[in-house]
């Protein structure tokens, strides 16, 4: 009985320490991350003096949770790289909003000369980036948004979900005329992200200014497919039973592109570059990019991720006496198609977009 | 609820039976469905595979299905719901394709080892959890819902461990079998195979627990544990088992969901699984208290779940107030099967024949 108890006891210890170790993991890489710039740090005056000594910039991750997020890491470490004349500290805060509070205070005592954060959460940012602003430290935001007042921080980089999803109903117009079908009913269905997600929001919003716009378009249902391959799956097949003739299916991301293609397969429908379905994705991840080479998927619509070049312009023009004038930069965002029906095209607000061709070059030559 | 034996003792027995008003609420849902559109019902065969809502059901359900059956055991046995069936689903789905094409690999089309050993591997590893959970609650007196938080809260993280934090998937045909038709050469099962998976389970369970005297003993250690103890039975045991089958039920329901998909998504897979197996008992009109319990009530319970899932996509009611027309559904169904309300309910049946035939009825 007692060795049993003991042995419980242990058990139970090292399921604790396992745990923690876990937790330290982020920890240590936040503390490790810091201590090394931290030797240059005293030479280091107020924020844009020299323009010959190198730029130290620190970088507040979310994570490494997706593809999609070590894409965005590697493009920060490729630009700022010390060949570029840059010193990054890079601090991976493994979804911990407590840590990446803790890692942008030791920026700012390390008195870095810039800060880029992917915030985790949305809110609570308002004592430390008045730290920061009292500091004289520039606070770049980068893909999610935060609330707080603008004069907090210099500007937001990252991608418009809206015009994602006006470029998608632009494409669609567009590819409908060049296939002779403009005058045809169009029967559109929708598999929606997680109901109240920015993506989710953007996405439909954006595709369905086009539904109005277009007398013959209906669009017969839209669920929440939760961004996965199951809940995709599970409301293809329900659309399936619900509505005989369904013309296109626009899938929130490519997650659930795939499982909708496997029920509109299980079902003995044909779809993609010469079937009777249109599948529209957004992401542009390299599965998905995948199934457009493929030819399963029509079109896909990028979700870009490198956003470092972006802020690295921001910073070039702090750095040469210039301000920021726009608080929001949106990306520049790639469409990919499977064929080349559809070359260029216009939005209605007159935007003209360009549809790149997929090919195994091009998607060899992406990052991600 | 007595049964009697008078002449008319056939509704008597019916509607006294303890599956009877789990599958009345089943065929309402149903009902609605087919008052909404009569297709409902209809069963085709479409490119080779049966084609249909009802088959939808039954294959959707079918995970629900598993996990209720662990999940009624570890409730009669300890009064206790094991919450972390959902996660450990998501940690046998990551172990069975990590086992299968190695870590760290995103997607693969070739194996490292056949796939019966990557389900084999999954299926255990929900039983070691399982154990897990059997020796902290039957040994170590945790409470259930304490100890099972554990692996709730961990099991899900060590998927994403065990995957290296991405979906791993396996790009081979015969690893989708499980999770969708089974093909044979030239030759397609109709019948979708998670129905087949759910079906074994559900008659292992049965024969396990009506041919040995297993399910007698969980029942009496649910209705007092130091009582059986007296009585010599290994009450300890007792409640080790039921947690340990019901983690093998999470193995079995995340290797289906992971074939469904040919892939390892830890971070989505058996999401808000345990809820709804939690709910499918207390639909199947077992008391959360412990002690006697119906299987088939549960196992009704879960495809009412999943036909009101169904019926929601159906209605293509909006996704916004989805769950409010679901916890609506489920809160009558709940108080319909209410013990007060069926006292209630009782009573007043016996005052109306006391009144109309002057007679007294006992109760």
């Amino acid at each position: 009985m007692r060795m049993k108890k003991l042995l419980s006891v242990t058990l139970a210890a090292t399921m604790v320490l396992s745990l923690t170790a876990c937790g330290d993991e982020g920890g240590s890489d936040a503390n490790s991350g810091n201590n090394e710039p931290s030797s240059a740090s005293s030479d280091a005056n107020s924020g844009s003096s020299g323009s010959g000594d190198t730029i130290k910039i620190g970088f507040a991750q979310v994570g490494h949770e997706s593809d999609w997020r070590t894409a965005s890491t590697e493009s920060c470490q490729t630009t700022f790289s010390k060949d570029n004349g840059y010193d990054l500290s890079f601090v991976d805060c493994d979804n911990d909003s407590a840590t990446q509070l803790e890692a942008v205070r030791n920026f700012i005592q390390q008195q870095v000369d810039y800060i880029i954060i992917d915030p985790i959460v949305e809110t609570g940012w308002d004592t430390v980036l008045q730290e920061a602003s009292d500091a004289g430290i520039p606070v770049l935001i980068i893909d999610r948004t935060i609330k707080a007042d603008e004069s907090l921080y210099t500007a937001w980089v990252g991608s418009d979900f809206k015009t994602e999803g006006q470029a998608a109903g632009a494409w669609l117009q567009a590819y409908l005329e060049a296939k002779g079908r403009g005058d045809e009913d169009i029967n559109i269905v929708t598999i929606a992200g997680t109901t109240g997600a920015s993506a989710q929001i953007g996405r439909t919003d954006g595709f369905n200014e086009y539904v109005d716009a277009n007398d013959k378009w209906t669009l017969l249902d839209e669920q929440d497919g939760d961004f996965t391959q199951d809940g995709g799956q599970q409301i293809m097949e329900s659309f399936l039973k619900s509505y005989d003739d369904i013309d296109v299916v626009v899938c929130q991301n490519d997650n659930e592109a795939f499982g909708a293609m496997d029920a509109l397969k299980t079902a003995g429908k044909t779809f993609g570059k010469d079937g009777d379905v249109i599948i529209i994705s957004f992401d542009s991840t390299n599965a998905g990019l995948t199934e457009v080479l493929n030819g399963t998927i029509n079109a896909n619509f990028e979700c870009n991720p490198l956003a470092a070049p972006y802020v690295e312009e921001i910073i070039k023009t702090l750095e040469s006496g210039g301000s920021v004038s726009e608080k929001q930069v949106y990306m520049e965002e790639a469409c990919f198609a499977c064929d080349d029906t559809v070359d260029t095209f216009k939005t209605a607000d007159g935007k003209d977009l360009k549809m790149t061709v997929m090919t195994q070059e091009v998607l060899d030559a992406r990052a991600y | 609820m007595s049964k009697s034996a008078n002449g008319d003792s056939f509704i008597k027995k019916l509607t006294g039976s303890k599956v009877f008003l789990p599958l009345v609420c089943l065929f309402l849902v149903i009902l609605i469905n087919v008052i909404k559109s009569p297709s409902f019902l209809q069963i085709s065969i479409n490119n080779g595979v049966l084609y249909g809502r009802l088959i939808d059901i039954a294959n959707r359900g079918s995970e629900i299905a598993i996990l209720a059956i662990g999940m009624t055991l570890t409730i009669a046995v300890s009064a206790g719901t094991d919450i972390s069936v959902g996660s450990v689903m998501a940690l046998c789905a990551s172990c069975c394709c990590t086992t299968l094409v190695g870590y760290g690999v995103a997607s693969a089309n070739k194996l490292n080892y056949p796939i019966f050993i990557g389900v084999i591997v999954g299926i255990f590893v929900g039983a070691v959890c399982g154990c897990f959970n059997g020796f902290m609650v039957a040994r170590l007196k945790v409470q259930p819902m304490v100890a099972t938080l554990v692996l709730y809260t961990a099991a899900r993280a060590i998927g994403l461990l065990v995957s290296n934090n991405q979906n791993t998937y396996v790009r081979v045909e015969e690893y989708k079998y499980l999770g969708n038709f089974i093909k044979i050469g030239k030759w397609e099962c109709p019948i979708p195979t998670p129905i087949f998976v759910a079906i074994i389970c559900v008659a292992l369970a049965t024969l396990f627990l009506k041919k040995t005297a297993l399910g007698m003993y969980i029942q009496s250690v649910g209705i007092n544990k130091n009582a059986s103890r007296i009585l010599g039975i290994n009450s300890v045991l007792i409640i080790f088992v039921c947690y340990v089958i019901c983690g093998l039920c999470a193995g079995v329901a995340g290797t289906v969901a992971s074939s469904r998909i040919y892939s390892a998504d830890s971070n989505n897979i058996g999401l808000n699984f345990e809820m709804d197996a939690i709910l499918a008992v207390a639909l199947g009109g077992n008391s959360l208290a412990g002690g006697k319990f119906s299987l088939a009530g549960s196992i009704i319970g879960a495809y009412t779940i999943q036909a009101l899932t169904t019926t929601l996509l159906a209605f293509g009611v909006k996704t916004e107030q989805a769950p409010v027309v679901k916890a609506i559904v489920i809160v009558l169904i709940v108080v319909i099967q209410a013990p007060a309300v069926q006292n209630y309910i009782k009573n007043r049946k016996a005052r109306k024949i006391s009144a109309g035939g002057g007679e007294a009825v006992a109760k």
